[in-house]
């Protein structure tokens, strides 16, 4: 809180007035629109709307279709999840130990960050493609016959991998900087009591970067089932047969290829729900910084 | 570290350089593919090695595209990702920078209802709620422009916060002094908020730059005529139209034209892009 303030009363309104008429007609209007959408339904013409309550939600929950998004969107998010940040802090451990060569490392991890989702998409959709990509020539050799277009199994792999991928120097980053601030002496005093490498790391390293850990696997899931809708339409569409059909990518499919607003709507509200509960888990855990 | 032991020391190495090659193999495949001409792919496997067409295929993925594909030429995609790019860093870091300053040096009625309403827009990317927002695009006649593509997505809580974090942190003192010398907000906010927030808004600008040049999904569904295509979004099309007949080489000079300038930026402004990670997720 500034004790310092100016006491004009109209300029702070045009001040925010931008950004307040962006966010009214851009997002809270939309918002709205969605949460009544869902409670209506139009008949097949779109002629006549009219209010069915919270039938939309309910059909949802009978939808094979819809059930069977929610259990991929859990299981993609979760690998992406454990994939990427295993990753992540096995190298953010290794440079740790570096001196002079962290900077370098460093460079040379980070920068798929600034690649889209939607090209790591296609570079994956590339390499695994199943006549001329790489990595089914070697896949062949060792007799696994990979083809993502017609296995299920293979597909969620591909956009796991791609995800994950782009994902890494994210997490790395924020590994560094969290080993970073274990002050040394802990370590040392350890050693000096004769804990080896492992046993410093699990007892030691490990917990202390718990709250880093808990920032990233929230990061992580935020980023696995709302910014990934780019690997997805690049390369497997949901397909085959919904394997990949998470829920960020059905309600932009039901809603823009099915025509179908109601259960679009109503799949936005829940998604909008998810959102809120996980922007508030953000919020509380992490400001109690969680730890041993 | 805290004792020397060499065989660590290797294996950290080895662990180090063989991640940096797995990160770098898409990218190294597609840059090898993007230097063979179109029957290199027939024979079965792609290549592992450069070939001689590098020249020749970025060129004409530059000046011409390809026309089956009904994308204009990656140069124009690439100027009007860069045109969506530059609003949409620009625009949110001026909005929200303004809208931090009212909100921390100002006391008005209605201000915690201001915060709210600013603070849920974190609540609602896009994707969640992506058929109205198109709905009111479209209503208000911004599909196939500029502003459609980027006034939609420079709303931002997070940028806001940011500000406010970084006044917080600015000294009462410097405020007291100001007004005693007659100075007015504005004129505060201009010449010791500014200058003060100069690398924040650097770092912020890295960040926000690479967000607006990746859009993916926003620009898909508002451009539907290809003067407006943006490189991120046109790639797929391009990719859809060549699957009957495999222009791989193509695709994959587009896909190295699209990531090259958000690439530079996080190699070349490093510092900045670090800067800018870790405070936007504070």
């Amino acid at each position: 809180m500034k004790r310092t303030i100016f006491r004009n009363q109209l300029l702070p309104w045009l001040l925010l007035a931008p950004q307040l008429v962006i966010t009214f007609v851009f997002f809270l209007w939309p918002a709205a629109q969605a949460v009544k959408q869902s409670f209506l339904r139009e008949d097949a013409f779109g002629t006549r709307t009219s209010f069915v309550g919270l039938a939309n939600f309910e059909k949802l929950w009978g939808n094979a279709e819809y059930l069977n998004s929610l259990q991929v969107t859990a299981v993609f998010a979760i690998s992406v999840t454990i994939l990427s940040m295993g990753l992540s802090l096995i190298l953010a451990v290794a440079v740790d130990r570096m001196i002079r060569s962290s900077r370098v490392y460093t460079t040379l991890l980070v920068w798929p960050y600034a690649v889209a989702p939607a090209v790591a998409g296609i570079l994956w959709w590339f390499i695994f493609n199943p006549t001329i990509g790489i990595m089914p020539y070697v896949l062949a050799q060792v007799g696994y016959d990979w083809n993502h277009i017609s296995s299920k199994s293979d597909a969620m792999t591909l956009v796991v991998i791609a995800s994950a991928w782009k994902q890494i120097s994210y997490n790395f980053l924020f590994f560094v900087a969290g080993l970073q601030a274990i002050p040394a002496s802990l370590r040392e005093a350890a050693a000096i009591d004769g804990a080896g490498p492992v046993r410093r790391f699990f007892d030691i390293t490990f917990p202390l970067l718990s709250p880093t850990t808990f920032f990233l696997l929230v990061v992580n899931i935020v980023y696995a089932m709302f910014d990934t809708f780019g690997v997805i339409d690049a390369t497997t569409e949901g397909g085959p047969a919904q394997a990949t059909n998470i829920m960020v990518y059905k309600v932009y499919f039901d809603g823009f290829v099915g025509q179908n607003m109601g259960s679009s709507a109503a799949q936005s509200v829940v998604l909008m729900m998810l959102v809120l509960v996980l922007t508030v888990v953000q919020f509380r855990y992490v400001e109690k910084k969680v730890e041993y | 570290m805290i004792e020397n032991r060499p065989g660590l020391n290797l294996l950290a190495h080895l662990t180090l350089i063989f991640g940096v090659c797995v990160v770098a193999l898409p990218v190294w495949v597609a840059f090898v593919a993007s230097t063979h001409g179109a029957t290199d792919f027939m024979s079965g496997t792609i290549p592992m090695w450069p070939g001689p067409h590098l020249v020749e295929n970025y060129s004409q993925m530059l000046g011409a595209g390809v026309s089956t594909s009904g994308t204009p030429p990656v140069a124009t995609m690439m100027l009007n990702s860069l045109i969506m790019a530059l609003a949409i860093a620009i625009g949110k870091i001026a909005i929200s920078i303004l809208s931090a300053f009212a909100i921390v040096y100002f006391r008005f009625p209605l201000r915690g209802l201001a915060f709210w309403c600013i603070f849920i827009t974190l609540m609602l990317p896009v994707e969640v709620r992506i058929v109205p927002t198109f709905q009111v695009v479209a209503d208000l006649g911004l599909l196939n422009s500029y502003a459609g593509l980027s006034i939609p997505l420079i709303a931002s809580a997070t940028a806001t916060f940011l500000f406010r974090q970084v006044f917080l942190t600015i000294p009462d003192e410097l405020t007291e002094a100001a007004r005693i010398d007659g100075a007015g907000p504005m004129k505060f906010f201009r010449d010791i908020l500014l200058p003060l927030s100069r690398s924040n808004i650097a770092a912020l600008f890295v960040i926000l730059f690479i967000y607006g040049w990746n859009q993916y999904l926003w620009p898909l569904l508002v451009t539907t005529s290809s003067d407006y295509y943006t490189i991120v979004a046109g790639i797929k099309r391009m990719a859809d139209a060549v699957d009957g007949l495999p222009q791989w080489h193509l695709v994959m000079a587009t896909a190295m034209l699209a990531m090259i300038p958000p690439v530079a930026v996080v190699i070349g402004m490093q510092r900045l892009f670090v800067k800018g990670l870790v405070e936007t997720e504070k």
